[in-house]
């Protein structure tokens, strides 16, 4: 496992804390969200930043109140399949506006990377060491996007548009007739 | 005909295991040897649980050669193994029509 | 037709050498095929019975001359010689080997074809009518509109993993014939009471396991708001549809058990969020993409043009033709060409290379180039003038491609069945071919009138016979093929549900169920001019189970 943060493969400096021991002080730690819920006031106040690993099936909502004491949210991909993480990930970025560490765990392949990047992600458990070591090329892949998310990269509609607002006399070159 | 990639491994007879070749989705079967062969005469013919389960093991860890591997029954009465059902007589002869073309 | 730009030709291409580099890792080993399987059915390639099948889209139906031609290349290096025109509007090959693949995507490319997203759990070719923009009765071509919601969906980020495969379908004519009823969305463009132009739209159709009208969610939506509101659906369905279960993952099984009120509410309340936000689409964008639509530059024609006349007269197995496969179009002295891939003895909806380039060159020559693939697996040739019809049956007849059968009772849809499938139970293929056999009679046929058949090869309805006038299913019983025979469904505006006649038969007796049951109509109608699925409707369906189980 190994985890991937802005192209590079990094340490993991979050302690997972998966059953009832206490939470360690002073020290970074990633919760399950039933644990951070019930305490959430004060592990809010701790000196040390704080993670919670949120289900696929449960709504970003109920999160969305406990965000700006949050450093890190953990999103679950089950299997690679299971696409309802990119759901929340757009709406804890997008609708609520969270600045943390949005991360992706479980099962994701090189070829979904853009895509998690796309929808807020910024870092991601990699399950292949070969994937890991892809992340950059995996990144690089395309550079026409359609469609707009909230990760500001202009999309085509927008581009052809700044094109034929610049330059309205050269609007039949930018469109490029297609030879029959 | 309900693929039988959905079946549990039942052997009520003699079968072979069949896959798809990666390279172009030939249909494919088990040798004694764990190799593939495109000729059904060339099949590893089974009558156990235990011997297709071995062989189907070791098609199933053989990704990079065929897909989809699973056990097929044949028939035995002329001596070379035949397909037991119009599933697996189709793969192996293709459609029961002419195609469009004469192309191969 | 949409005038592709660079920036479509960089993301397909871009798309041709994420795909190479994901088969050199499956040939290396590197991917297992679990994991290569969702990637490439993401570029629509399937492994079937006997090899890989890959599936091109069409977009919304239209393909120029040098798109064909392109097919036709494909078609010659990479396949068997022939194509498939599918239900949806998309072309599939049968035959293509893996590790070729990479390069026929890349020779798609360079004409700006794709596989991309015509398979897997996402949004797939958006379809629309194959009269669209040339129909009389439109209010505005629908396919501007299937070019935004294509863009908008291709390679989405949040949206390449849903729970299953989702189908949107666009119209703008009162008249439904892309069957908007059975799809995941359907959006109908129409004008409201005061005049404006929006969708109506619908969610929650589709035919399979568990088939299921539409419910309209939103009688109308503003065209700014469309892209908006299906990022609304798509999320919720996204979140909540079902993954347990892959029966019982499509948005209609979510639509059902939710109920369409509620279902609509959970997209109004995420709608109000976003409706104002990157994807309301002001008039500059809709502008930007209605100016990469060319059309012909119509001459100013009379119709019924003398020469068109003097044809009719003199050539009897033209005026057939063009009682059958002609209809009006909305400029005077043009006309729409229904080409039937449907001939006797054929296999449904398909195509070889040669069919295909002379296609392509009277494509060119009569339709200003271009070209409209049918949901009932047909061809169209969209403009042209009439005064050109005589010279291009003659073309057209002589590559087999004039059975005046268009909508007529051997005009069938047909799955490609257990001969190709490995998702059947049955073969759909030969029971098509016995019955353009039994019915290769044409003026039989002209006197049955419009008589829709469709065949599936399993429940997963890829022949759509839940909505056939007359329905039929291929099934397995005991290792022998069997069929259950529907009737009375129908995909239109008035989109319904085939009932079943009774219990399946034996292979053997499709074709004389069907005859019973054409029987059955001939002495029920109330004239000529009522069409089988009207007597259905008019009589019910005891006369005709009567009729065809008496005897068996």
């Amino acid at each position: 496992m190994r985890l991937v943060k802005a192209g590079r493969i990094v340490e993991d400096r979050f302690v997972r804390v998966l059953d009832e021991s206490a939470v360690p002080d002073g020290v970074p730690v990633l919760l399950p969200a039933a644990r951070f819920l019930a305490d959430a006031e004060e592990l809010g106040r701790r000196d040390a930043p704080t993670g919670v690993m949120w289900p696929n099936n449960r709504k970003v909502a109920e999160l969305a109140p406990h965000l700006d004491r949050l450093a890190l949210v953990a999103l679950m991909f089950p299997a690679f399949k299971d696409g309802r993480a990119f759901s929340q990930a757009r709406l804890i970025r997008e609708r609520y506006g969270f600045r943390g560490e949005l991360r992706a765990t479980g099962q994701v392949l090189r070829d979904q990377f853009l895509f998690l990047l796309r929808a807020g992600f910024d870092a991601f458990e990699v399950t292949k060491d070969a994937d890991a070591g892809a992340f950059a090329e995996a990144e690089r892949r395309y550079s026409v996007f359609y469609q707009p998310t909230g990760d500001g990269r202009a999309t085509a509609l927008r581009a052809r548009l700044a094109r034929v607002r610049t330059s309205a006399g050269q609007m039949l070159e930018a469109a490029g007739e297609f030879h029959r | 005909m309900t693929s039988p990639l959905q079946q549990k491994l039942k052997i009520a007879g003699p079968v072979v295991v069949t896959a798809n070749r990666l390279g172009d989705g030939a249909v494919v079967y088990r040798t004694v040897d764990q190799q593939w062969t495109a000729d059904l005469d060339d099949a590893a013919v089974v009558r156990t649980s235990e011997a297709a389960s071995a062989l189907l093991a070791g098609a199933a860890a053989d990704f990079t050669n065929a897909v989809d591997a699973y056990v097929a029954p044949v028939d035995l009465a002329g001596g070379r193994p035949q397909p037991a059902n119009l599933r697996e007589r189709i793969r192996r002869a293709g459609p029961t029509f002419q195609l469009p073309t004469n192309m191969v | 037709m949409y005038v592709h730009d660079d920036f479509d030709r960089t993301l397909i291409a871009e798309r041709v050498a994420e795909f190479r580099d994901q088969v050199r890792r499956r040939l290396s080993g590197e991917l297992t095929e679990d994991e290569f399987k969702p990637l490439r059915l993401m570029n629509g390639v399937y492994l079937q019975l006997h090899a890989y099948m890959l599936r091109i889209a069409i977009p919304y139906g239209t393909l120029s001359s040098n798109q064909m031609r392109t097919l036709a290349h494909v078609a010659r290096r990479y396949d068997r010689g022939y194509g498939h025109f599918t239900t949806r509007q998309n072309i599939q090959f049968n035959w293509i080997k893996l590790a070729e693949l990479p390069d026929a995507m890349a020779d798609l490319a360079a004409s700006g074809l794709h596989g991309m997203q015509t398979s897997g759990n996402c949004v797939r070719n958006i379809t629309t009518d194959q009269w669209a923009a040339v129909a009389p009765d439109e209010i505005e071509d629908p396919r501007i509109w299937a070019e935004l919601v294509r863009q908008y969906t291709t390679l989405h980020p949040e949206f390449s993993f849903l729970p299953r495969k989702f189908k949107i379908a666009v119209a703008a004519a009162a008249k439904d014939r892309a069957a908007l009823r059975v799809h995941d969305i359907g959006l109908r463009l129409h004008r409201n009471g005061a005049g404006e132009t929006g969708f109506e739209v619908m969610v929650g159709g589709g035919l399979g396991r568990t088939p299921f009208i539409a419910k309209t969610i939103k009688p109308f939506l503003l065209k700014r708001d469309v892209l908006s509101y299906i990022e609304a659906i798509l999320r919720v369905y996204n979140q909540y549809g079902r993954r347990d279960n892959i029966y019982k993952a499509r948005i209609k099984i979510l639509v059902h058990e939710l109920g369409a009120e509620a279902f609509a509410r959970e997209v109004e309340q995420e709608w109000q969020a976003i409706k104002d936000g990157a994807l309301a689409l002001d008039p500059a964008v809709i502008a930007e993409i209605a100016a990469r639509f060319r059309y012909p530059a119509y001459e100013r024609l009379a119709d019924n043009p003398i020469e068109l006349n003097k044809a009719r007269a003199t050539d009897r197995r033209f005026d057939t033709w063009f009682g059958n496969s002609v209809a009006r179009h909305r400029m005077p002295g043009y006309a729409i060409v229904t080409l039937s891939l449907k001939p006797e003895g054929g296999p449904p909806g398909d195509a070889t290379a040669e069919q295909m380039d002379a296609i392509a060159d009277l494509a060119e020559r009569y339709s200003a180039g271009e070209i409209r693939v049918g949901h009932e697996q047909n061809l169209v040739l969209p403009h042209v003038r009439q005064r050109d019809l005589y010279a291009l049956w003659r073309a057209l007849d002589a590559i087999g491609v004039a059975t005046p059968n268009v909508g007529l009772v051997s005009d069938i849809i047909a799955c490609p069945g257990l001969d190709y499938c490995s998702l059947a139970n049955a073969r759909a293929i030969p029971v098509a071919q016995d019955l353009t056999r039994r019915f290769r009679n044409l003026d039989v046929a002209r006197g049955l009138g419009r008589l829709h058949i469709n065949i599936s090869g399993c429940i997963n309805a890829c022949g759509h016979h839940h909505v056939g006038h007359i329905g039929i299913l291929g099934i397995e019983k005991n290792g022998e093929e069997f069929y259950q025979v529907t009737i009375g469904g129908r995909a239109d505006e008035d989109a319904a549900l085939g009932t079943l006649i009774g219990p399946a038969v034996p292979s053997g007796e499709v074709v004389d169920v069907v005859e019973d049951l054409v029987a059955a109509y001939v002495e029920l109608r109330e004239r000529p001019g009522e069409i089988f699925l009207d007597t259905v409707k008019r009589v019910g369906v005891e006369p005709f189970k009567e009729r065809v189980y008496a005897a068996r």
